[in-house]
């Protein structure tokens, strides 16, 4: 009998232990495949042995032991020592099997090795995400090519592909040594922020948002800042995104019609996520100089402690942004910075830093350039020039939400000119 | 332990413009990446410029020879080194050593038959 409650209880444990399971049990195996086989065999083990002894005290260890004595079993059978894959590169000295079977309370955490070997630098960006997504979140092939919006077997094969780099030019299964690892977790980091960041604007489709790949970045961020508490970065980037999510609720009205932040509901937006946001930015923000996504956040969070958007405090803002351009320069910052200033200083002055960028040739096609541009002329009453600018950034955008607000801001356009 | 070839690219013309100082400069480096992994090295080459290189492609059953380097770029396979390591990420800190300033690396395992 699998009854509803023991089947939650295994739901989340593999939510929350997948990557958990599967890291120690590539340890054991030192094959991606064999590995993912037992640790799929160990949750539907789960499944049939809950009912009757009960959800144990420690899924985890549970589950990691089940996977790991089914990994034995396999291993000691010859056939499968004689695959024609190489086996992952441990550390120096391999434990044998038997050493690493040991007591359930000394199950090491080998995730850390887990996430470095899904985005190694020699794997593509696409391949990471992917790797990431299937080893480390546990989702089906399926599940990974739906969030790609590609189809299953070309997804499979993509992962085919990765898994074989990763065997054949012997991408080791290990936490990189002291000295290379800010740079390894920073493209880890950047896994994460690409999956948030698609999640948060879908840039195909009818929806804004991607639930799904929210909380799966939302997930990984946290289990991060589990395994590396000590870094400012992860901090910043967990900050960040709990920050941006907190307004969830109130980007689009019941119509699914883009809300700007001038016109969200403020009292809609989540208070936990906020307040759990600000006090990690404060800790971010401690290390000299502070990370792109520290600072990031801190925008984020004077956005979300601000009552209103009138008491905004865009000085704030603006000075974030100065920073922020100096630390990680980039045309999209520049652009921000630009607004800031005007919303700070005055539509004139916003104006003056928007014509600074007008050389920046990633602008010129970019329609949030065109639309910030085209509300600075609005607001100076210069409208003839501001219809120009908003017809301009329709013709950059693709998302229907974000088209359906640049048609009302000419509608309103029209009627102030009447 | 597995071996990889470290295939080093440059660009040709940015090499001539350099002259003997360049080129001074290239041996002491190879010299220095030479005696820093004397234990990992197994073999290198230096290839003469692509203007020496001979191609042969195959159509069907004939083979047309033709002057020149099969791929036309800017950036040319310049010489190689041979190197043992244990994993990717050995190898690739080897390779950081090799000077290269031109242009880049290709890090490859070589394929092991059993």
């Amino acid at each position: 009998m699998v009854d509803a409650a023991v089947a939650a209880a295994v739901a989340d444990a593999h939510r929350r232990e997948w990557a958990f399971v599967l890291a120690a049990t590539v340890r054991l195996t030192r094959d991606l495949d064999l590995a993912e086989e037992c640790a799929q065999d160990a949750f539907a083990q789960a499944l049939a042995a809950w009912p009757q002894s009960g959800v144990p005290v420690r899924p985890a260890a549970w589950l990691t032991t089940v996977a790991r004595r089914r990994a034995l079993d396999l291993l000691r059978r010859e056939t499968v020592w004689r695959r024609s894959l190489p086996l992952l590169i441990d550390d120096d000295v391999t434990p044998s099997p038997e050493d690493v079977v040991v007591a359930e309370g000394e199950i090491p955490d080998d995730r850390l090795r887990l996430i470095c070997t899904c985005c190694h630098p020699a794997l593509a960006r696409e391949a990471q995400v992917a790797l990431t997504l299937r080893l480390v979140c546990g989702l089906t092939t399926a599940e990974v090519a739906r969030a790609f919006l590609v189809t299953e077997p070309t997804m499979a094969a993509r992962l085919t592909r990765a898994k074989k780099k990763i065997g054949d030019a012997r991408i080791p299964y290990r936490v990189p040594p002291a000295a290379d690892l800010p740079e390894r977790i920073d493209a880890v980091l950047d896994v994460v922020h690409l999956l948030f960041t698609t999640g948060h604007t879908a840039p195909v489709g009818a929806d804004l948002v991607r639930r799904d790949l929210v909380e799966r970045s939302l997930d990984l961020a946290r289990m991060l800042r589990l395994l590396l508490p000590a870094d400012a970065d992860v901090a910043g980037l967990l900050a960040l995104i709990l920050l941006t999510d907190a307004r969830r609720a109130t980007r689009v009205d019941a119509d699914g019609r883009l809300l700007l932040l001038e016109e969200q509901d403020r009292t809609k937006w989540d208070g936990a996520e906020i307040a759990e946001g600000a006090t990690l930015v404060r800790e971010a923000l401690r290390r000299r100089p502070p990370g792109r996504f520290a600072l990031q956040a801190a925008i984020a969070a004077v956005h979300a402690e601000s009552p209103s958007w009138g008491d905004t405090d865009w000085r704030e803002i603006a000075a974030l942004y100065d920073v922020l351009a100096q630390v990680w320069p980039s045309p999209v910052v520049a652009l921000n910075r630009a607004v800031a200033i005007g919303l700070a200083a005055g539509p004139g002055a916003g104006l003056d830093a928007l014509d600074a960028l007008a050389d920046e040739p990633q602008l010129a096609g970019y329609a949030y350039a065109a639309a910030a541009r085209a509300d600075f002329l609005r607001r100076l009453g210069r409208t003839e020039e501001a219809r120009t600018s908003y017809e301009e950034a329709l013709l950059l955008t693709d998302n229907a939400v974000e088209r359906e607000f640049l048609d009302r801001r000419l509608k309103q356009l029209a009627e102030r000119v009447e | 332990m597995a071996e990889y070839l470290i295939l080093i690219y440059g660009d040709e013309k940015a090499h001539e413009a350099g002259g003997q100082a360049l080129w001074d400069e290239l041996m002491q480096g190879h010299n220095a990446f030479g005696e820093k992994h004397a234990q990992s090295l197994r073999g290198g080459n230096a290839l003469q410029p692509t203007t020496t290189a001979t191609s042969v492609r195959f159509q069907g059953d004939r083979a047309n020879v033709t002057d020149g380097p099969f791929a036309e770029t800017k950036e040319a396979l310049g010489g190689y080194y041979l190197v043992e390591a244990k994993d990717l990420d050995e190898a690739i800190s080897i390779a950081k050593d090799v000077p290269a300033p031109h242009g880049g690396l290709e890090v490859r395992p070589v394929m092991v038959f059993d």
